[in-house]
């Protein structure tokens, strides 16, 4: 899928009327089956750059296109539509808690389901053996009957990265993928995305905080400071210079001191439910 | 490391927070007062002795419990036609609020995901929510005395009018419990293109099923008890029955009749945890 910016800028729908846009004037163009990292330090817009992507996010300004076409000038259903060709993987993993692991993770194909059949697989799970071998990409096939609560942090990270794994999508874009796991999972996890983007031919965006990991395994980084374009180049020409400046008085993030990521909360046992009286 | 307090400094001897709480107490029976007036609420009559002696004979008449075989049976059948009846109602009800719900329910809203909700949507969702009102603002009772006079004395015209009330509560706070729950896992769903409806049944419902569960049959135990008041007016039931017997003076019916609705509501309460514990 090919994605083209053109003087984008985008503001949270919760932020300030008078707070500055997260994103500010944006030229960026994605061709088809590319692989591209987004790096930068905390608050330079990396996830409102994924959700005016994703088109969950309405620019405020400037011209998003996405093969050739307008989206948000679209019909709402020819919108809903696209979305399906597009899969955003929010950081903290959207997974019901008392879900199962394999109803969650054939929930990425829901756009390519009717709602006969997604029904019918709740009843009777639609693709056991693709949900398996998503999951076991990841490690995680034996997990695959457990309840989502019965989870790691870091294990629901990896199921709703599983999930991008069964989506219709040819556009992934993956916001923070590793904030919840070790180093030796983050680079089996990327691994895996990247691999199998590439079988697929999809197009791949991930935002990372690790500076390593992006470099390893992207053709493509885009550095993003302060909602702006710092630099955009392949991972050959991203000089330990640009990185320091990009980093600049958030060197701490660049060490990988990263400041604890959001948290995931993993209570050990399930949390009391809400009463409501009334 | 704590800076040690200066030596001068007095200790306190006041709450100082005490003058507000006093005069919010004032504030509360003053604006009571007036309530209690429009209400006529003197409840030390109830100790009155010639109230008191009122009391103990009508307490009096409950014993002996009446358990003939004749009774027993009469009352078996109408607790059955009691529970059908509230059963009935709730299903209808359900019938009426989910798919008002389903409209309702703003984290299912497409348009609402990117900004604010479009036109035609909000105005539907402001219908929806007026025609909940109309529900439940009009009393079973009343509902129930239209309908016995369409389709005759009993238990149909309970039915039906538990099924309109309930359906709006339902309605209401369905959508409530909907709103106030985790989002997260319908949002995403709902931005990766999934339906409306797949994204409740995937992520909506599987978040809440707990909580509307319980409610529900909470709303059932409810549904029991209005169909005692319904019996009153001829819906028939034990409530009809009840009815009856008070009418008869005879306090041992009256008492067993309590009693079976005391079980009743206490299987609802047993019910009610069995499934929260199965689906938490």
């Amino acid at each position: 899928m090919k994605l083209e910016l053109r003087l984008v800028s985008a503001r949270h729908p919760a932020a300030r009327p008078g707070a500055s846009p997260a994103i500010r004037d944006l030229g960026l163009q994605v061709g088809v089956g590319e692989h591209v990292a987004v790096i930068g330090p905390s608050g330079a817009g990396k996830t409102t750059l994924l959700q005016v992507l994703a088109c969950a996010l309405p620019p405020s300004a400037g011209d998003l296109t996405i093969d050739g076409q307008h989206p948000w000038q679209l019909p709402r259903h020819v919108l809903q539509r696209l979305r399906g060709r597009l899969f955003l993987a929010p950081q903290v993993p959207p997974l019901p808690p008392r879900q199962r692991v394999v109803t969650a993770v054939l929930a990425g194909r829901l756009p390519a389901m009717g709602l006969w059949q997604s029904l019918r697989s709740l009843f009777y799970p639609a693709d056991i053996p693709a949900a398996f071998d998503a999951l076991d990409r990841f490690d995680l096939a034996d997990k695959l009957f457990e309840r989502v609560d019965r989870l790691s942090g870091g294990e629901r990270q990896r199921v709703g990265l599983a999930r991008a794994l069964l989506s219709p999508a040819s556009l992934w874009l993956i916001d923070e993928p590793l904030s919840a796991l070790d180093p030796t999972r983050s680079r089996q996890a990327i691994g895996t995305l990247v691999n199998t983007a590439r079988e697929r031919g999809a197009t791949l965006v991930a935002t990372l905080h690790q500076v390593d990991v992006a470099l390893a395994h992207f053709p493509r980084i885009i550095g993003l400071r302060e909602g702006q374009l710092a630099f955009d180049l392949p991972s050959a020409e991203v000089t330990r210079e640009r990185l320091a400046a990009l980093y600049d008085q958030f060197e701490h993030e660049l060490r990988g001191e990263v400041p604890a990521p959001p948290s995931i909360t993993e209570p050990s046992t399930p949390e009391p439910v809400v009463m409501h009286c009334r | 490391m704590k800076t040690p307090l200066p030596a001068l400094r007095p200790t306190p001897t006041h709450d100082p927070a005490w003058q507000g709480r006093l005069f919010w107490m004032l504030a509360i029976a003053v604006v009571l007062w007036p309530l209690g007036v429009a209400t006529e609420f003197k409840p030390w009559v109830l100790l009155e002795p010639d109230n008191l002696k009122v009391t103990r004979q009508f307490l009096g008449t409950f014993f002996p419990l009446a358990y003939d075989a004749e009774f027993l049976v009469m009352v078996a059948r109408e607790t059955w036609r009691t529970v059908a009846m509230a059963t009935a109602g709730v299903t209808l009800a359900l019938v009426v609020a989910i798919p008002l719900t389903l409209i309702n329910v703003r984290v299912l809203s497409v348009s609402a995901l990117s900004g604010r909700m479009a036109r035609g949507p909000f105005w539907l969702r402001q219908g929806v929510r007026w025609l909940l009102i109309v529900l439940r603002s009009i009393p079973e009772l009343v509902w129930a005395l239209v309908f016995v006079r369409v389709v005759g004395l009993g238990p149909t015209a309970g039915v039906l009018a538990i099924a309109l009330t309930y359906g709006g509560m339902l309605g209401k706070v369905y959508g409530e419990i909907l709103e106030s729950g985790e989002t997260h896992a319908t949002e995403t769903l709902l931005r990766n293109g999934s339906s409306r409806l797949q994204a409740f049944f995937y992520g909506l419902l599987p978040t809440n099923a707990a909580e509307l569960t319980s409610y529900t049959v909470y709303r059932w135990e409810c549904a029991i008890r209005s169909s005692v008041v319904l019996g009153f007016v001829g819906a028939g039931g034990l409530g009809q029955q009840l009815d009856n017997s008070m009418k008869m003076f005879n306090g041992g019916e009256v008492a067993s009749m309590l009693l079976v609705f005391i079980a009743l509501v206490a299987l609802a309460d047993k019910v009610s945890a069995w499934l929260r514990k199965a689906l938490g």
